[in-house]
């Protein structure tokens, strides 16, 4: 019966349905401002709920795409309303779909100005991401991976911090001008396949020549987005600069879109030049591991930390993509949902203790253990996941990549493992400077304890952490059949880097 | 001997120039003062919308008039169509005068709609005589126009400008044409179109045909002939400035597209080149010239200077794709520039207009709709999708790429990046700063109107896009079909 409803256009739009809620709110400010709160709370939650028939409903022994919806939008063009999911997306979907929610709970307090219009952007928002995951059709994924810019620019620019225009500009010129280069790939693709349906493309078999040059337009855009050395350098402004809530889902999604892209686009459509490609890969994420890890060290602001650390973990994620193995394209995308969950609780760590000293420099902290230990243990928590404990998500991902990596290159795996060591170093650091020592200033001392709000996220979160590092097939098995989908049409198009397993 | 079938596919141009040569009488007699100007501003409107009526629901046959030196088929069906819109929007729009020092007298209505009249002809143009002289029918009206604010020396020094370089272009396109006559030895489009289907070529005829083109440029405003705009458009009274960002660009795109597509469509490969270069110049001048601007006009003037470039993309492609795709930008391009329009026309502190970019800082805090307005537009015109914008870069570019100018997409889609930063400074200035000194607050019912239909139609452009497609292939096979 679920199958009837067009579940996936519903979870879509349900968010811009509530923006239209949102837009009728009347009365005066303190009570339009605590009523959009309610009301994107109440839509985003409830999108939640109805994004779970998905997981339940998903058959993940099921080869191809389930949930589909096709609608007749350019009749006649090979342009299409197609929607659907695999094991490949429908993580991602839920990853949103999830964290929105705790996002606009994060923002609770934090934000008190023109907030009907942060929770309007905030569900624009939601309805692009999950509209970019689940479209099956490379125009319709274009309109929504573009128009995430939109809200999220408005997020930074209005609501951030001091530099926030400098920050707002840098990520939209940025990852526009990605994306305006894979724009043309697409067009190729478009007039060379004769259709931008997806799964229709992926079986559509690109000369060598051609699939090289679509391969870099849509590394132009992936790698900004994901982002990778050398062009990760909006990363870490817009983060410091975003409300703690815009930093969540900019870690927690948007940056997925780039790993997902790759998933979705460069390995089934362009296998050639992915085979060709994947040193150069290496390389850049061998260098974002190492030199942002280091970077990260030197860092004295917190948030520009985390989001250094964001950088090089999604390095592990673009190596385990390109190693074309079942364990790095797992551990791959096994990290980027352990580093949506995690990197988010991190964020809204900092944002926890900034609403409460408004600064983000780490030698004005010190000693907070003692005076929120309740909040020490989910920092530790998290910030052990981001290191790679086991038992937590973020082994699971790290040790399949590195298994994955392996097999391509013990040198890859080699240089990996050094991120492993230095990323336990800076954060093991940051925890040592904040949460240890002596209470410096008095300011720490009179810091209030947790509310019930800031548990209501962090629970949630610790616990997913937990579960998928106890228990990661949760994750795995949703995803192994659309991963060996991937490998097999890698090996069908006869890549010698396969053929040597 | 006169025939009524040879006049009648030409019915509503006649209908708006008689209207105009009966509303010289009203404005003459009618008394001095804003009423006046009311009374032949709704007229005119009238007029318009019957055009319009006309149009819309007439049948789309391909027919010409005048001894076929003006036809009237589904092409110029679409493109007077949105002709008629834009002009209806902006003489819509000056029905309530805003500023104290704006235009309020009865001949700026009477002027337009001769403009009209001379933009439909062009775009119905099918022969070099009725191409001159709808070309100078659409001009000369517009000089004056320009300078229609007396008593400032902007605005007279604005339609000045404009009329020199008028003049030189028309200058221009007379030589070109000469040229071509004296090789085709007619002047009908579908004669020429005749005589160079041979391989051989005299340089003389592919000067001739460059002069022409540049003829048009200029009218297009595409660089290098675009160094009019930009003081044009700040000069010239805000109503007019209006208007000319949006219809006659339409009118003389459809010109342009007339002309290389019939006339000169077998050799596609000569004029294709032209039409490259001013693509590119007209989008790099356009990105970075916009750049520096702090007065808004100017800036929307290095704007629709890009926007040309981008439209010329497409038509460099010579195909019908190419076509298709200018269409669909012009489509999508009236209403950007309506819509903008509708709030630079209610820029204005105490009744002075207030046109500096800084004027706008803080409109979030104090008009949110009108900052929402502008928002969309300005995304909108950066190309951003799902807004109109987006799909005209989509569709000239997949031509441009389909006839094989990969570079020309890459330099196209490079500029939109620069342009996307200045209209991101636009949304900066409204969203990121705190409120200035707050705009005048009145907002007269045309402009919402205008602004409203405006977004409503860039926002949802996406859900119609079938539609519009549907429409833009008919009038794009029919300009096709003239070869």
């Amino acid at each position: 019966m679920i199958d009837n409803w067009p579940i996936l256009s519903i979870v879509t739009f349900m968010p811009l349905a509530g923006v239209l809620f949102l837009l009728m709110i009347r009365g005066d400010e303190i009570t339009v401002a605590q009523n959009s709160r309610y009301v994107a709370l109440w839509v985003s939650s409830f999108t939640f709920l109805v994004s779970l028939p998905l997981l339940i409903a998903f058959d993940s022994a099921a080869v191809g795409y389930q949930f589909q919806e096709k609608g007749n939008w350019l009749a006649g063009t090979g342009i299409g309303y197609h929607m659907g999911v695999d094991g490949i997306s429908m993580p991602f979907v839920m990853l949103s779909t999830f964290l929105m929610p705790l996002s606009i709970l994060a923002s609770w307090k934090a934000i008190t100005h023109r907030v009907r219009e942060y929770m309007i952007a905030f569900l624009v928002l939601e309805t692009m991401m999950v509209g970019m995951f689940v479209s099956l059709d490379m125009l319709m994924f274009y309109l929504f991976f573009e128009a995430v810019l939109i809200p999220m620019f408005l997020i930074i620019g209005v609501w951030g911090g001091p530099r926030r225009v400098y920050a707002a500009f840098k990520f939209f010129l940025y990852t526009l001008f990605g994306s305006v280069l894979m724009l043309i790939c697409m067009l190729a693709m478009y007039i060379d396949a004769g259709t931008t349906n997806i799964p229709g493309i992926t079986t559509h078999q690109f000369a060598d020549s051609m699939q090289t040059w679509l391969f870099l337009g849509f590394l132009a855009s992936f790698a900004v987005k994901v982002p990778m050395w050398p062009v990760h350098t909006w990363l870490p402004d817009a983060h410091v600069e975003a409300p703690t809530a815009g930093s969540m889902i900019l870690a927690g999604v948007l940056l997925k879109m780039g790993g997902y892209g790759f998933l979705r686009f460069s390995l089934p459509m362009f296998p050639l030049a992915s085979e060709f490609f994947a040193p150069l890969i290496f390389t850049l994420s061998i260098i974002a591991v190492i030199y942002t890890s280091l970077v990260a060290l030197a860092q004295s602001d917190m948030k520009k930390m985390i989001a250094y650390s964001s950088v090089a973990h999604m390095g592990f994620v673009t190596i385990g993509i390109f190693t074309m193995t079942e364990q790095g394209i797992a551990g791959a995308m096994f990290q980027m949902i352990s580093h949506g969950l995690v990197s988010a609780a991190l964020f809204f760590s900092v944002g926890v203790v900034y609403d409460r000293l408004h600064t983000r420099e780490i030698s004005a902290y010190g000693g907070v253990a003692t005076v929120m230990p309740r909040y020490a243990v989910f920092f530790m928590f998290m910030m052990l996941a981001s290191v790679g404990l086991p038992g937590t998500s973020g082994f699971v991902g790290e040790m399949l990549v590195l298994v994955g990596a392996w097999h391509a290159s013990s040198w890859v795996a080699f240089f990996t493992a050094t991120g492993l060591v230095l990323g336990a170093t800076y954060m093991l650091w940051l925890y040592r400077r904040v949460m240890f020592g002596a209470i410096i200033s008095d300011e720490v001392k009179a810091m209030e304890p947790m509310h019930v709000r800031e548990y209501s996220i962090f629970l949630p979160l610790s616990a997913l952490v937990l579960l998928f590092g106890v228990y990661p097939m949760a994750v795995l098995d949703v995803m192994s059949v659309s991963i060996q989908f991937v490998l097999d049409g890698l090996s069908a198009s006869g890549l010698s880097i396969l053929a040597a397993k | 001997m006169f025939h009524l079938i040879d006049v009648l596919p030409a019915l509503p141009e006649l209908l708006l120039a008689a209207l105009a040569l009966a509303l010289v009488l009203v404005a003459a007699f009618g008394g001095e003062g804003g009423r006046n100007t009311r009374r032949v501003t709704r007229i005119s409107l009238g007029g318009i919308l019957l055009a319009l009526a006309l149009i819309w629901f007439g049948a789309a046959n391909d027919e010409t008039a005048f001894g076929g030196m003006h036809r009237a088929d589904s092409f110029a069906d679409y493109m007077k169509i949105l002709v008629l819109l834009g002009t209806f929007g902006a003489l819509f729009m000056s029905i309530t005068p805003l500023a104290k020092d704006d235009i309020n007298k009865p001949e700026f209505p009477l002027l337009v709609l001769l403009a009209l009249v001379g933009m439909m002809l062009m775009i119905s143009a099918n022969d070099l005589m009725s191409l001159y002289m709808a070309i100078e029918l659409q001009s000369l009206p517009l000089y004056v126009v320009a300078a229609m604010r007396t008593k400032s020396l902007r605005s007279s020094e604005a339609g000045l400008k404009y009329f020199l370089l008028g003049a030189l272009s028309s200058g221009l396109l007379l030589y070109g044409a000469s040229l071509i006559y004296g090789f085709a030895g007619t002047t009908s489009f579908a004669g020429i179109a005749a005589a160079v289907s041979s391989d051989q070529l005299p340089s003389a005829f592919i000067v001739g045909m460059v002069f022409m083109i540049s003829g048009i440029a200029f009218k297009v405003s595409a660089a290098p002939f675009h160094m009019w705009t930009p003081d044009v458009y700040e000069g010239s009274p805000s109503p007019v400035t209006a208007l000319f960002a949006i219809a006659p660009k339409v009118a003389a795109m459809a010109l342009m597209m007339r002309l290389t597509y019939s006339a000169f469509g077998s050799i596609v490969d000569q004029w294709s080149q032209v039409l490259i270069a001013l693509s590119i110049a007209s989008m790099v001048v356009g990105a970075l010239g916009a750049i520096m601007q702090s007065d808004i006009k100017r800036m929307m003037a290095y704007s629709s200077i890009a926007h040309m470039g981008y439209a010329l993309a497409g038509l460099a492609a010579g195909s019908q794709q190419g076509a298709l795709g200018v269409v669909v930008y012009m489509t999508g391009y009236i209403f950007m520039g309506a819509g903008s329009f509708a709030i630079i026309l209610l820029m204005r502190r105490d009744g002075q207009a207030a046109t500096k970019i800084g004027d706008l800082q803080g409109l979030s805090r104090t008009h949110p709709m009108l900052a929402l307005g502008m928002m969309v537009m300005m995304f909108s015109m950066a190309g951003i999708p799902p807004l109109a914008g987006f799909f005209g870069k989509w569709y000239v570019f997949l031509a441009a790429v389909n006839a094989g100018l990969v570079p020309l997409a890459v330099i196209g889609v490079v500029m939109s990046v620069v342009g996307a930063f200045y209209y991101l400074r636009i949304i900066r200035l409204m969203y990121f700063e705190d409120a200035n000194e707050p705009l005048d607050a009145d907002i007269p019912v045309a402009h919402k109107i205008v602004l409203g239909v405006s977004i409503a139609v860039v926002l949802l452009f996406f859900a119609g896009l079938s539609q519009i497609l549907q429409s833009a292939n008919i009038a794009a096979s029919a300009l096709m079909a003239q070869l």
